[in-house]
């Protein structure tokens, strides 16, 4: 039986448009095997909760560098749960001051990706804590 | 011609006695370090450079001296020895207020023009008061929503006597108006009001994705502030044609050299389209390109970037006036080369980024400061990045003769491989039928994509340094440095000026003034007048651009 693949949402929140970033994890994720869903720019919280539910996804990994984090990501993680997606990581990489990694944490944020990460180490991550 | 076939060959058989009498014997006992040489384009790098390399090259183009066609060693014959390049550190965060006495610490330090960052949702061209400009207010920039903003911004600061850059794009028709209103009141002589409009909207769809419109009617508005410009403000720049964000979306340094130049062409072709003069409106273009850390791929890039762009205008447009075909640019050091891990080796990447610049004859420069990969400077980082320029500037000699790399085997090797690299771009944009329809097929795109993810990895494989990241990598708990950090209630001080600056305004001329603008929308009417009118009656950034999208629709990115 061949076992289902790692199924990724890769979203871009808030105003900025600078998707390098996601878009270089999104080509690595899929050369890794997995089934990775691009959002596109600008979506808001609600529109990525919605699609991470509409595809089914294992994990939601959230790119942004423009310094709305701390306001965003709770909100996905909130979405998510009312969704009853519980099991569902997020993970955040981009910008983010050191302050505020552990209250994203606290949060309900799997992992904080900083710059500088090798997109091996998502990939590990990821194949290590998905729930198969 | 016979003379310089025969030493060409004298040239090319001593590079053959030397590879075998002197070369092979050391490589037998000491092999190099690797098998090939790659710098950060992942271009290959010969081991040597010889006379052999150029001979070729020096018969192909015009002057070989500076200030005189094809400009290659820069447009001046003096170089820096007339005037050193302007020293514009891009500044904005937070409220109009701070960013205010941010310009007046550093003028105070010597800085000679001023650049404004803007925040996302004033990219956007949102106000502060949108439910989607919640959490980014003031953070990436300086938050802008109405005249009231622009006003509080240049309090004190007279735009008869500095040069202001400003950093917008989508709606940067509305700050040329917001600038022209607060000089008005300012009581400027129009004739000697300077400074610099970014207004490149073709990198927007390429790079950094901020657009407001579809890209033709934004190209029409890009048209109007050039047609408005060359009959009100002679000495503005009403474009800045950017190839910095392509360069930072992952294009290599020949991407950006030949998709920004491609850029320039198609607005100089929309130009020419509207009825205006080549030779009337060209000169008042300029550029902003990228310094990376490949240090002389990054010189060459402008030293050839001087080239096509005089060669073109020549040849394509028919271009006489040597201001038409004089290139000038803003360079600044690469943030994407910043790193986050020991944050202080920034400090000398950019400076090394700087020298490049100025190697290439940049007309200004901004140095990164090097807590930039963390967040937006404080002001010691701020500091020490003018400091850096300053250095460069009156301690190294670098600027006390022109194109000190002018006739190095190699820069002049590589220069040459960047104007042959560029025609080879222009002529596949061409053949899309221009750049606005190569970019709506996704071709530049599709080719920044593949470059950013082709040097990932090659980090990832080693192959490439960063240095700190993945190599010489240490506990970084040692390393830590301060940062700014933006209030958040920058977005509660701002919504209480613009609800105040609603109430105050006449919101009866407001709407008569969007009615209008809109209407000239429809007529297909140069906006700027319109425009002009809206904003000296307070209307909001977001309350324009709505108005006009009613009209122009909004853009959808495809998926490339």
């Amino acid at each position: 039986m061949s076992e289902r693949k790692i199924r990724v949402l890769v979203a871009k929140p808030g105003l900025d448009g600078h998707d390098r970033g996601a878009k270089v994890i999104a080509r690595a994720l899929r050369d890794a095997g997995m089934e990775v869903i691009y959002t596109g720019l600008r979506q808001t919280p609600e529109m990525i909760a919605a699609a991470a539910l509409q595809e089914d996804v294992d994990a939601v990994g959230i790119s942004i560098l423009s310094g709305a984090h701390n306001t965003l990501c709770p909100r996905i993680v909130d979405l998510l749960a009312e969704n009853g997606m519980t099991d569902t990581l997020v993970l955040v990489g981009g910008i983010v001051p050191e302050e505020d990694i552990d209250e994203l944490k606290k949060k309900g944020v799997a992992e904080v990706f900083l710059p500088g990460t090798s997109t091996q180490d998502i990939v590990s991550f990821l194949n290590s804590n998905v729930r198969n | 011609m016979a003379e310089i076939k025969e030493e060409l060959s004298e040239a090319k058989k001593d590079l053959e006695r030397w590879e075998k009498e002197t070369l092979e014997p050391v490589l037998e006992r000491h092999p190099e370090r690797k098998e090939s040489f790659e710098g950060i384009s992942l271009e290959p790098v010969e081991r040597l450079y010889t006379q052999a390399d150029v001979d070729d090259i020096i018969a192909d183009h015009g002057s070989d001296l500076p200030g005189e066609y094809p400009y290659k060693r820069g447009i001046h014959p003096t170089g820096y020895r007339g005037k050193l390049w302007t020293m514009r550190q891009f500044a904005g965060f937070s409220s109009p207020e701070k960013t205010n006495a941010r310009f007046k610490y550093l003028m105070g330090q010597g800085q000679t023009g001023l650049s404004v960052a803007y925040d996302l949702p004033a990219l956007m061209g949102l106000d502060a008061d949108s439910p989607l400009s919640e959490g980014e207010v003031g953070k990436c920039g300086v938050a802008v929503s109405s005249l009231a903003d622009f006003e509080a911004l240049f309090d004190g600061i007279s735009l008869e006597d500095v040069t202001v850059s400003q950093t917008i794009n989508a709606p940067a028709w509305i700050f040329l108006a917001f600038y022209i209103v607060v000089a008005e009141k300012q009581g400027a002589d129009f004739r000697k009001i300077s400074g610099t409009l970014q207004n490149d909207i073709l990198k927007e769809y390429i790079a950094q994705k901020e657009w407001v419109y579809p890209i033709r009617p934004a190209m029409k508005l890009v048209i109007d502030t050039f047609e408005y410009c060359s009959e009100h403000l002679p000495r503005y720049n009403p474009i800045s044609v950017s190839g910095y964000h392509i360069r930072e979306a992952g294009a290599t340094a020949l991407q950006e050299l030949a998709f920004t130049l491609r850029d320039g062409v198609e607005y100089v072709e929309y130009g020419v389209d509207r009825g205006m003069d080549v030779d009337s409106f060209v000169p008042r273009i300029s550029f902003f390109f990228n310094a990376h850390n490949d240090f002389f791929e990054e010189i060459a890039k402008y030293r050839a970037a001087r080239i096509v762009w005089a060669e073109t205008m020549r040849k394509r447009f028919g271009a006489k006036n040597p201001r038409t075909l004089k290139m000038r640019f803003h360079t600044q050091t690469a943030g994407v080369s910043l790193t986050v891990q020991q944050p202080l080796n920034n400090i000398a990447r950019v400076a090394i980024q700087a020298l490049a610049g100025v190697l290439g004859g940049t007309q200004s420069l901004h140095t990164d400061s090097y807590d930039e990969a963390l967040a937006l400077p404080t002001d010691k980082a701020a500091l020490i990045a003018l400091r850096t320029q300053q250095i460069i500037a009156e301690e190294t000699g670098v600027a006390n003769t022109v194109d000190p790399l002018g006739g190095s085997y190699f820069v002049e090797s590589l220069t040459q491989k960047m104007v042959d690299g560029c025609y080879d771009y222009f002529d596949k944009i061409d053949g899309f039928g221009g750049m606005v329809e190569a970019v709506e097929a996704g071709f530049p795109q599709r080719e920044i994509q593949e470059s950013a993810y082709q040097y990932q990895r090659a980090v990832e494989r080693n192959e490439q340094t960063i240095v700190g990241v993945n190599k010489y990598s240490m506990d970084e708990k040692i390393h830590k440095v301060d940062i700014l950090q933006i209030d958040e209630k920058v977005r509660d001080h701002q919504l209480e000026r613009l609800e105040q600056t609603k109430t105050k305004r006449d919101s009866g001329a407001v709407e008569t003034a969007l009615e209008k603008l809109k209407k000239a929308s429809v007529a297909n009417e140069n906006l700027m007048p319109a425009t002009i009118e809206a904003v000296r009656q307070y209307a909001t950034v977001e309350e324009i651009c709505t108005a006009l999208r009613d009209v122009y629709g909004v853009y959808e990115e495809p998926a490339f």
